[in-house]
């Protein structure tokens, strides 16, 4: 029981560390890199994706922090 | 010695360290420095164990796989520090984010388990994000001893110097800090998962050097963009009060 509880509380922290306050950016993220994947596998230079992607899905972020008082 | 790696994993982990010094120096301050000391030695223990623990879980992996798993969470958790540095420095300036925690101060007279509890609780907390960065560094990049060795020196020096001279340590502005290494850690993030995708850089691994210096120049930027939107914010929402005291 102690085992699962530390588990648990391991695993919660993990996720809230990763992801934070704001999933959004963790998902956009994930669809930039596996777009990235795809087009790389069509052969097509895709080096350029995943920073634009790292920026705008920060920018976004920022802005809805803004709007609710950050 | 990779030298890129002990250099982020120093840095990244004297954020932490910081944090753990802070919470250490409080409880012994406040409370009890033997407890401190116990629950402090008693968190690095945690750290110690959780470093070879994920060390060795990763071993088995192939250096594609890790690089694209550590680059995604690398830049999960980096964009957070980024974020928070950029919204909390383009709000209070570049110099916040110093000061000690506070602790109760309910000493009793035997060893004081509830000191040495919070001290544990903070170091083992403040290790565990250590964990994951060294590990994450260490492992995609190959080179774990690098980044356990810039762990360990941010832990003995950042620590040593906390605990002597914790009134200097704590001036060190963590949030502009927080700025300088998330755009580091989104910086080796983008890098390794492009290099887990077999995405083909500019320049190879001189990648990592302009992909630095666009997100800092991003942040830089953002900074700005950021200010410039807080007064527009204020001012709609003070407009839809008064439309709503007028409505009333």
């Amino acid at each position: 029981m102690v085992v699962w509880r530390w588990t648990k509380a391991v695993v919660l922290f993990l996720v809230d560390y990763i992801i934070g306050d704001d999933w959004t950016v963790a998902a956009l993220i994930a669809l930039g890199l596996l777009f990235t994947w795809r087009l790389v596998e069509a052969g097509v230079a895709a080096w350029w994706l995943l920073p634009l992607v790292v920026l705008a899905a920060n920018i976004q972020s920022l802005r809805r922090a803004v709007r609710n008082g950050g | 010695m990779n030298w890129g790696v002990f250099v982020s994993t120093f840095l990244a982990a004297s954020i932490e360290v910081i944090e753990m010094v802070g919470i250490v120096v409080a409880v012994g301050v406040t409370r009890s420095w033997r407890a401190a000391r116990v629950g402090a030695a008693g968190g690095l223990v945690v750290l110690a164990v959780t470093i070879i623990g994920l060390g060795a879980a990763l071993q088995s992996l192939s250096l594609e796989t890790l690089r694209l798993v550590v680059g995604a969470l690398l830049l999960a958790f980096g964009s957070q520090w980024y974020r928070k540095g950029i919204l909390i420095v383009s709000r209070d300036g570049w110099a916040t984010g110093h000061g000690a925690e506070g602790v109760d101060d309910d000493v009793p007279t035997g060893f004081d388990w509830t000191g040495a509890f919070l001290s544990f609780k903070g170091v083992s907390l403040e290790g565990l994000e250590i964990a994951v960065i060294v590990v994450a560094f260490g492992a995609a990049a190959d080179a774990l001893g690098s980044a356990i060795v810039g762990a360990g020196v941010s832990l003995v020096v950042i620590g040593a110097l906390g605990v002597a001279t914790y009134r200097y340590v704590a001036a060190i502005p963590r949030r502009a800090l927080q700025l300088f290494v998330g755009a580091m850690l989104i910086t080796f993030g983008t890098f390794w998962a492009g290099e887990g995708l077999r995405v083909e850089w500019p320049g190879g691994d001189i990648a990592l050097v302009w992909l630095g210096a666009l997100y800092v120049v991003a942040a830089l930027l953002l900074m700005r963009i950021v200010s410039g939107w807080r007064p527009g914010v204020a001012a709609a929402k003070q407009g839809s009060l008064a439309s709503s005291a007028g409505a009333a």
